[in-house]
């Protein structure tokens, strides 16, 4: 327990905080790490997403892409890049350590947005489309909407995997809350090894919670209060939305 | 007029319709009615291009709705399905101005025009800002009509609206929808498998058999007076005598008379002007008036 | 190519060690998460309670837990153990959810009737609850495997990944065959413990031969922590 007091005594104490190698850089540097590799794999991810969720084509190729890529060791592939970019000549530079980030968040997004499409009730956009929405407007104004949990879901995945791998990538790169796991193993500081731990599953449990509360406020109030008025009515068997009971299950039960 | 020329639909190797010619008059109820597997969705969702045929050619008041853009078509064309396919997120009142809105009026005039469609539908006008998960099933595809009202369209599909709401609710539905239909003289095109639903609402009644082939078609008097062949026959009902009924020596109350089925059944009362309506000899083997259930189970 | 012919016996060792390393976890985790999930799917408070509590572990990165663990077990930072444990509650985080809809996946007209014929509320789920939950429990297994495999290997950095020694190895040497190779086997390494489970999935529950050759685990999603 010593370890944890004086861990949290390091923590705690503000001069830690200043300076390049500072709690605050570190900690400044994990999250930009993490948002700017986020950002990538969003823009990569979600479109496609989308448009295998809209139009069904290409579903095959993303289950095996999330199937093939947790097969994948992260850490493994992390060091590849970064010795790759060495070659290359990037030296000890991000660069590869966010190509690596950004290529292991797009499974998990590409898989919530294609999902979140694919779980939306086709008898909904079937009368979308029968109203004389333009295919476009179907994909934006109902299917996207109704998409969105389930596509902050993948988010959440997405952004706990990217900061989990941002910590183990300091043994290749310089820069956020992993430093001190690394130096503290490395240095045998053992005091050290601990702030980092707590640091960066403080990051970790904080950025998962803000991203559960957004997860919770893009549930549509129509879907929710549905939701809501099943759960109170049969109890524990019906904890999905009302309207598709079985689209929600769809990526679990098809297999 | 909506008119069908020798049309023919195919998914890969299956025939879903084959060579369906039909003239479906305007601001007139034409049901088409026939069990799964008779294409009368396919046919239905053809008329606003949510199926395109294979071959032939549907005309709406002469124009092969090929030569239209889908998208136009569809919102010129109300639509009723089974499930009411509302927008969960959102609410009543955005779900019945959803197409006005697409179309480019503005928001307040779509509301305004989506309360009154609701007052039509009979929907009280307080269910406007809830979601459809809120709404029972038979206020849901009250809901879906008044959508479907929305355009003024000159044509109404309706796709097995009144499936899934209980007996009572589809009775009061069927009933809109006749008095909807009277006051503004849309064609409605309607397609059930319940032959009492098709005979209560249709003007034109189609009965179709497997493949879209025409079995028989005719106002329902017409058909219920000489059925086209055995398959009619059972399909109405009249084989087993459910449809021939004659006048009861039992009495009932006054001058009323209990009408009562080929198989002994009694099904209705005859009231006599003036006097009391009332089921008489209501015994346990009384059956409601509509033989709606057991004509369903027929069909 | 040449390297690994000279270090076989290595790699090999390697791959024993992190076949041992995983083995555990996967096991400990799938035995620790039926009677969790048979809990979790039977009272509101303890679904909630576990739903949150592993919710919470999982979100740790693991090289936080492997490092933290030392100081709550009481155990030496280099000591196996720590990972073991660490693997394991990862396992259980990812088993329970899909074990808890497994459980509540199974028809309660099948269990209404079963109790009618008799079976008490403990044989029930034996015989009839925990049987035609399998194929959803497998799918489940399936995935925690194959992500034990791969996760292991951040562990070489305190020195017990397995496989994952020859990410450190090849980076320090610069030596990229060697960490390709390490990729390689560990990928493998997932594949045989896939295989083994799918056959022993067929073996158990041949009832359900057919449905089980798709691609099952890879269908069920990485994370579903949507109520957590």
């Amino acid at each position: 327990m010593n370890f944890l007091l004086s861990a949290f005594a390091f923590i705690f104490d503000p001069t830690n905080w200043l300076g390049d190698a500072g709690i605050g850089a570190r900690l400044l540097a994990h999250l930009g790490i993490t948002v700017v590799s986020i950002l990538i794999a969003l823009v990569l991810a979600v479109p496609l997403g989308l448009l295998i969720g809209h139009t069904g084509r290409g579903r095959s190729a993303v289950i095996a892409l999330t199937g093939a890529a947790r097969a994948l060791p992260t850490f493994g592939v992390l060091i590849l890049f970064v010795l790759i970019g060495i070659n290359f000549g990037a030296g000890l530079s991000l660069t590869p350590v966010i190509a690596v980030l950004a290529v292991l968040a797009v499974p998990p997004l590409l898989a919530g947005a294609y999902s979140g499409v694919e779980a939306v009730d086709r008898e909904t956009v079937d009368s979308a489309r029968a109203m004389g929405m333009t295919e476009w407007q179907i994909l934006t104004r109902v299917e996207l909407p109704l998409a969105l949990p389930l596509l902050v879901g993948g988010l959440r995945s997405a952004t706990l995997q990217v900061i989990a791998t941002a910590t183990i990538a300091a043994y290749v790169a310089q820069g956020g809350l992993g430093r001190y796991l690394i130096e503290g193993i490395q240095l045998r500081d053992y005091t050290r090894a601990v702030v980092g731990a707590i640091l960066v599953a403080a990051l970790a449990l904080l950025v998962d919670g803000i991203l559960a509360v957004v997860q919770k406020l893009v549930v549509p109030r129509g879907v929710s209060r549905g939701a809501t008025r099943t759960t109170s009515s049969t109890g524990m068997t019906a904890r999905r939305p009302t309207r598709s009971p079985d689209a929600t299950r769809t990526p679990v039960t098809e297999g | 007029m909506i008119e069908f020329r020798d049309v023919s639909k195919r998914y890969g190797a299956d025939l879903a319709v084959e060579h369906f010619s039909l003239q479906i008059p305007a601001r007139k109820v034409t049901v088409l009615v026939g069990s799964s597997g008779s294409g009368k969705t396919t046919l239905l969702r053809m008329i606003n291009r949510m199926v395109d045929p294979t071959s032939g050619v549907v005309e709406i008041d002469g124009v092969d709705v090929q030569t239209v853009a889908a998208v136009a078509l569809r919102r010129s064309i109300g639509y009723v399905m089974q499930s009411s396919g509302l927008l969960p997120h959102r609410r009543v009142v955005d779900n019945i101005a959803t197409v006005p809105r697409l179309n480019g009026t503005a928001t307040p005039a779509a509301r305004e025009r989506a309360l009154h469609l609701m007052d039509v539908v009979g929907l009280d006008r307080s269910f406007a800002r809830r979601f459809p998960a809120e709404l029972s099933g038979g206020q849901q595809q009250r809901v879906g009509v008044a959508r479907a009202l929305a355009v003024d369209p000159n044509i109404l599909l309706m796709d097995e609206p009144f499936g899934a709401v209980d007996p009572i609710v589809r009775s009061d539905l069927q009933q809109e929808v006749l008095r909807i239909q009277r006051e503004t003289e849309t064609t409605i095109v309607f397609v059930t498998h319940d032959i009492d639903e098709a005979f209560l609402l249709g003007d034109q009644v189609v009965i179709l058999g497997t493949g879209g082939h025409i079995v028989q078609q005719g106002t329902p008097e017409e058909i219920l007076a000489h059925p086209a062949d055995d398959f009619v026959a059972s399909f109405v009902g009249s084989d087993r005598g459910k449809r021939r009924l004659t006048v009861s020596t039992r009495a009932g109350q006054g001058d009323d008379r209990v009408l009562v089925d080929a198989g002994g059944y009694p099904v209705g009362v005859i009231a006599a002007p003036g006097g009391k309506l009332s089921i008489a000899d209501a015994s346990p083997r009384s059956r409601s008036i509509s033989n709606k259930t057991d004509q369903a189970g027929d069909a | 190519m040449l390297w690994l012919w000279n270090n076989l016996g290595l790699v090999l060792g390697l791959t024993a060690d992190h076949a041992r390393l995983c083995g555990i976890p996967i096991l400990v985790g799938f035995a620790a998460s039926i009677p969790l999930g048979w809990l979790a799917s039977r009272s509101g408070a303890a679904r909630g309670i576990l739903l949150t509590g592993f919710g919470i572990l999982y979100t740790i990165p693991s090289l936080a837990l492997f490092v933290v663990l030392p100081v709550i077990l009481g155990t030496k930072i280099l000591d196996e153990t720590n990972v073991v444990v660490a693997l394991t509650i990862y396992a259980i985080a990812m088993m329970l959810r899909g074990t808890i809809d497994a459980f509540g996946s199974v028809s309660g007209d099948v269990l209404e009737s079963a109790s009618a014929q008799g079976f008490s509320s403990v044989s029930r789920f034996w015989t009839v609850q925990f049987p035609l939950a399998g194929p959803v429990l497998l799918a489940n297994l399936r995935v925690v495997a194959v992500s034990t495999v791969s996760l292991l290997s951040v562990a070489s950095l305190i020195g017990s990944g397995g496989l994952g020694y020859l990410f450190t190895n090849g980076y320090q040497q610069y030596f990229i065959d060697e960490i390709v190779i390490g990729i390689v086997f560990t990928v493998l390494l997932a594949l045989v413990f896939d295989t083994v489970l799918v056959i022993a999935g067929r073996i158990l529950m041949p009832w359900n031969r057919r449905k089980l050759v798709g691609t099952a685990a890879l269908r069920t999603p990485q994370r579903n922590w949507v109520g957590a």
